[in-house]
């Protein structure tokens, strides 16, 4: 028998436990203006104005509120939104209806939906997706299916698409405290185009490969944004025995195969605590509301967390997991633990700092002797274990109850949620997994037809791959394949071709310019992301004109990284960056010389007197007219012995 | 016969053939595929091509009817369960207050399924919307109305203050009327002028968002009105709704000062001339420093409803043509307010007309289209020749609250110097003798 390399082994592996994934990727576009609003795609930084609103979800006609809606209005926050009035008008505020669909991005989201062989609708209908965690002012997200169907070959599997959508970003979550949340406007309404694919990924490195070459479809269409947070996924992960987990804003590729890594670990742990609770014959009705007030116990503790909630009138109320002994705290690898799944959806419902358990004590300054006199406050044997939290009373107690109720998912295995990631690869636990009462009609936007001739267009205009680009990069610019494809990469080809076709300067320094210099300031921690595309061109365009040195553009862009919405040529004046004007005198003078070579060849003296007074117009009281006069002379003599040279040589 | 709101032409033709109604689950074969989902209704105004299906991920797509090569019903709508909300039960410790539906956006429902708007009316409806309301109020729900509110006419001002009287004498601690924004500010200042002094407060109250968006200011705003009127100290005639852009503040207007000054923001009613008389803030009403009327002072109460329509309100635009007040004449108008430039002021071919209609026995009242300030008729020799021509400057008189306070003087008044009379007298706060600096005079 052959042996089997460490990667097939994995694979195996993930057969086994049959592992699904599909991947939702979501690209911010470079449209003009913003989807249902005629603000600019391009975020303006600082807060002009800020406003504060309450959101609840709604009952439907049938009563039914969608339940990540419900979690959400139960928390109760205040939404306070900051603004700047250069990016953001009445609509984002949901102070106005939305204007119609903005067609740029509709022509880019179906561009992108034929590239990747997905089938157009006939009409496109808005929907508002309830969403009341602020993020959306409306409390809704505006969004659209575009296509369907679809497929994309990757690695020489056929990845088939299920949809490809258009919807409009949210806010940008600044901060969330206890009852209260801010988040800044200005990403709201830009538009995102959304591929989902069926659950038909098997590995994490497939994943990740698979949301590669998405995205590299999507910027092929040459209108996306680029930089972390223009690029998001979502992943949607389960196990045979598990459940559906969708894990949200995953912003790296290898993000995407960590998620996956950890979450079958995460469910295959569940799993295993599942069987562990059957086995010891542990039933749901065992776990009961049963909250008991053991703050004299702690009375003398040591453990600050619990002094200093007590001292500000809290309680310390406990309640027991009978049978959950041992495996609360039971953790197989880094963040997998139900004692974490327990605490995390204590702080994502009650808003309490925490909770313990004794699992994992003694700890946190609590002796082993107050955790046994709980446990036998408590009555609890070996094989329970408590869960107890310090905070005034209504908040500990809506903790408990959200911790029996988790304990209670665990005899069923994974519960379906939506999680959030972290830097780790490891996730937390965010909301419930929305149901369909969160979709209904945006009825102030009208259908959009979509049609033959419209789609007929856009068909004729579909762009070349990035392949086929980065081929004629090299082609067209004569540029090497590595500074092609690192164009690429950077995805800064639109920008590169703009700013040639415009400024006309070398594109071998245009390219390195923007692919080595900007790679090199990133490693040196400068936020090159944050500079936009707008001022990049027009420094290129200060040295086009020659207000700036060429060697000074790094410089340049570290400081533009750090002032954020000042013009590139305040940046020219501070740095001092302008060019000393004896380079320019050498260049206007040769510049002279060079368009009067006739003249020059029949009345040297006379022509002379003529450009000096001409250099002199441009660098009186700049340049000492003695050095002026030596350099319009030095050039003379050098092109009148070319002159005579060629002449010789004819 | 299955139901299939907004289809009509081929695509009706068709989904009739196939026996299918909105909601059933429908399997749809075209050029481009086959299709399962849930047959919608179709948005209103839209063309006669299309046919709309909910997919199993909540979208809504269109499918071309020409595309479409069969329809087969698979399944039939499910029937809604009844919602069941257990009655509230009234309690002793709190005030009632009556709740009186006349139509807009405050007053509706939204179904999910298919975005259409249907009045919610029921107290239950509003404790769903507002639960907070149970802790606030007995509620008892009316319905007057289901109407737009740029529908609404004179005999409904009429009615309402009827209907609001009536419950003032069957003992509510207050009225909250549910009224559409666009002319919600002219029937407050209607109901200022027919319910003179009331002894309970007497709160308008509307939305610019609708109560199905998360985002909605109905609740913020509903909240308010119903804590003005179960608990205000005084017995007036206000239009309660949001001050700025923020839920945090609602604003209470009195009743002749109230103006829609925006098209679409929360923050679109805007005291003119005034301030508001008080603030709801955390839950708490906060008042101004304006003398108000007092609750349970019923003896200074007037009821007295009824509007003569023959008035008109007439904004002047240069080369205005002085016609208009001849054809108006004609017509039967006993009355006009001119919305005059600046101070007041109109063409003197315009004054020519007026002095016209004042000797024919018709009112002729000046407010200006500044809205903000007084009118003063002695400042410009236009001013003065108006006042020769007996037109009456209405002081710092909203022009809108003006024209409805002449069609309640109209319907109680027959001599000119009568009309004149009641109209620069100051009945429900209309007019004040001072315009003060510092008020909030620019758009939020």
């Amino acid at each position: 028998m052959r042996t089997m390399t460490q990667k097939e082994l994995k694979r195996t592996d993930y057969a086994q436990v049959g592992l699904k994934v599909g991947i939702e990727v979501h690209r911010q576009l470079d449209t003009e203006s913003k989807m249902f609003c005629a603000c600019p795609t391009e975020q303006k930084p600082g807060t002009d104005f800020q406003f504060v609103r309450l959101l609840r979800a709604t009952p439907s006609e049938l009563g039914e509120v969608d339940p990540a809606a419900a979690f959400e209005t139960r928390r109760k926050r205040m939404v306070h939104y900051h603004a700047n009035t250069g990016s953001v008008c009445l609509v984002e505020m949901d102070e106005e209806p939305p204007h119609p669909l903005n067609t740029e991005a509709v022509v880019v989201g179906l561009t992108a939906a034929l590239m990747l062989n997905s089938r157009p609708v006939d009409e496109i209908h808005v929907m508002r997706k309830i969403v009341v965690d602020g993020s959306n002012t409306t409390g809704f997200q505006r969004t659209c299916t575009l296509a369907l169907g679809g497929h994309i070959v990757v690695n020489g599997k056929n990845v088939p698409i299920q949809s490809v959508s258009l919807e409009e970003d949210a806010a940008r979550l600044l901060e969330a405290g206890r009852g209260e949340v801010h988040y800044d406007l200005g990403r709201l309404g830009i538009p995102l185009v959304e591929v989902a694919t069926g659950p038909s990924i098997r590995s994490p490195e497939e994943a990740a490969r698979v949301a590669l070459a998405i995205g590299r479809t999507l910027r092929a269409t040459g209108k996306v944004k680029r930089g972390l947070g223009a690029i998001r996924q979502d992943v949607n992960i389960s196990i045979s025995g598990g459940a559906l987990v969708e894990i949200k804003g995953v912003q790296t590729l290898e993000g995407v195969s960590s998620v996956v890594e950890n979450e079958v670990k995460r469910q295959l742990h569940l799993l295993r605590v599942r069987d562990e609770l059957r086995s010891r014959g542990v039933r749901k009705q065992d776990l009961k509301p049963e909250f008991i007030d053991v703050t004299d116990i702690f009375n003398e503790t040591r453990c600050k967390v619990t002094r200093q909630a007590l001292e500000a009138r809290g309680m310390v109320l406990a309640v027991k997991l009978t049978g959950f002994g041992g495996l609360v705290g039971l953790s197989p690898a880094q963040n997998i633990k139900l004692g974490a799944e327990l605490n995390r959806r204590a702080q994502a419902w009650s808003e309490v700092a925490g909770i313990f358990h004794t699992d994992e004590m003694p700890a946190y300054g609590i002796t082993e002797a107050e955790v046994r006199e709980m446990r036998k406050r408590l009555d609890a044997r070996v094989e329970d274990c408590v869960v107890f939290v310090a905070e005034e009373y209504e908040k500990a107690r809506d903790a408990l109850e959200v911790v029996l109720a988790r304990a209670r998912d665990a005899l069923e295995g994974v519960p379906e949620e939506t999680r959030a990631p972290r830097a780790d690869g490891s996730t937390l636990y965010s909301r419930p997994r929305p149901g369909s009462a969160r979709m209904y009609p945006e009825t102030d936007i009208p259908p959009v037809p979509v049609s033959s001739e419209l789609l007929r267009q856009i068909r004729a205009g579909i762009p070349e791959s990035l392949e086929e680009r980065s081929k004629r990069m090299v082609k067209t610019y004569g540029l090497s394949p590595q500074l092609a494809e690192q164009l690429v990469d950077l995805e800064r080809l639109e920008i590169f071709e703009r700013i040639v076709a415009r400024t006309r300067l070398p594109a071998g320094f245009v390219a390195s310019a923007l692919t080595e210099h900007i790679v090199t300031l990133d490693r040196e921690g400068v936020d090159t992301s944050a500079v936009p595309d707008s001022q990049l061109e027009k420094m290129f365009q200060l040295i086009a004109e020659r207000k700036m040195a060429k060697e000074a553009a790094p410089e340049l862009i570290r400081w533009m990284a750090g002032h954020l919405g000042k013009e590139p040529v305040e940046g020219v004046r501070e740095l001092g960056l302008a060019p000393p004007p004896i380079d320019e005198l050498e260049e206007q003078a040769h510049m002279l010389v060079e368009s009067h070579t006739e003249e020059l060849a029949l009345q040297p003296e006379r022509i002379e007197g003529r450009l000096m007074g001409e250099l002199m117009k441009q660098f009186r009281g700049k340049i000492d007219g003695k050095i002026v006069h030596e350099t319009l002379r030095r050039k003379i003599q050098e092109k009148m012995k070319e002159l005579k040279t060629s002449k010789a040589s004819r | 016969m299955s139901q299939l709101p907004g289809y009509e032409g081929k695509p009706e033709q068709i989904l009739r053939k196939a026996g299918a109604g909105v909601f059933d689950k429908v399997e749809i074969a075209t050029d481009a595929g086959t299709f399962q989902g849930v047959l919608m209704p179709r948005y209103e105004l839209s063309d006669n091509r299309h046919v709309v299906i909910k997919l199993d991920t909540g979208y809504n797509i269109g499918l071309r009817v020409d595309t479409i090569k069969s329809i087969a019903r698979v399944s039939a709508a499910p029937t809604p369960a009844p919602r069941s909300v257990p009655p509230k039960t009234k309690r002793k410790d709190l005030p009632d207050v009556s709740v009186v539906s006349t139509g807009g956006t405050i007053a509706s429902r939204v179904d999910y399924r298919t975005g259409a708007v249907t009045p919610a009316l029921t107290a239950q409806d509003l404790y769903v919307l507002v639960p907070e309301l149970a802790e606030i109020a007995n509620i008892s729900a009316h319905t007057l109305y289901s109407i737009f509110s740029e529908n609404i006419t004179t005999l409904h001002w009429t009615e309402i203050a009827n209907a609001v009287d009536r419950m003032i004498r069957s003992g509510v601690d207050g009225v909250v009327i549910a009224h559409g924004t666009d002319t919600m500010a002219m029937t407050s200042a209607a109901l200022s002028f027919a319910l003179r002094n009331p002894p309970v407060p007497v709160a308008l109250v509307g939305s610019q968002r609708s109560s199905d968006r998360p985002s909605s200011d109905a609740q913020t705003n509903l909240l308010a009105a119903v804590t003005v009127a179960a608990g205000a100290p005084f017995g007036e005639v206000v239009l309660v709704m949001h001050e700025g852009y923020s839920d945090d503040r609602i604003a209470v207007h009195k009743g002749t000062r109230a103006r829609k000054m925006h098209t679409s923001s929360r923050s679109a009613f805007q005291s003119v001339n005034g301030k508001p008389i008080a603030r709801y803030v955390g839950g708490i009403i906060e008042l101004g420093d304006e003398q108000l009327h007092p609750r349970g002072d019923s003896e200074s109460y007037v009821v007295e409803p009824g509007f003569d329509d023959r008035a008109a309100l007439i904004k002047f635009y240069p080369g205005l043509d002085p016609e208009i007040l001849v054809w108006l004449l004609q017509k039967g108008t006993r009355g006009v307010i001119l919305e005059g430039t600046g101070l007041g002021h109109v063409s003197h071919q315009m004054v020519k007309a007026a002095s016209e209609l004042v000797r024919d026995g018709v009112f002729v009242g000046m407010t200006s289209q500044c809205l903000f300030g007084r009118v003063n008729l002695r400042v410009y020799e236009t001013g003065r020749d108006l006042l020769q021509a007996g037109v009456t400057p209405l002081g710092d008189m909203l022009p809108e609250t003006s024209l409805i306070k002449l069609m309640w003087c109209l319907a109680r008044a027959t001599e000119l110097e009568e009309i004149r009379r009641l109209m620069v007298s100051n009945l429900a706060g209309e007019l004040s003798p001072r315009c003060l600096p510092a008020l909030d005079t620019k758009p939020k």
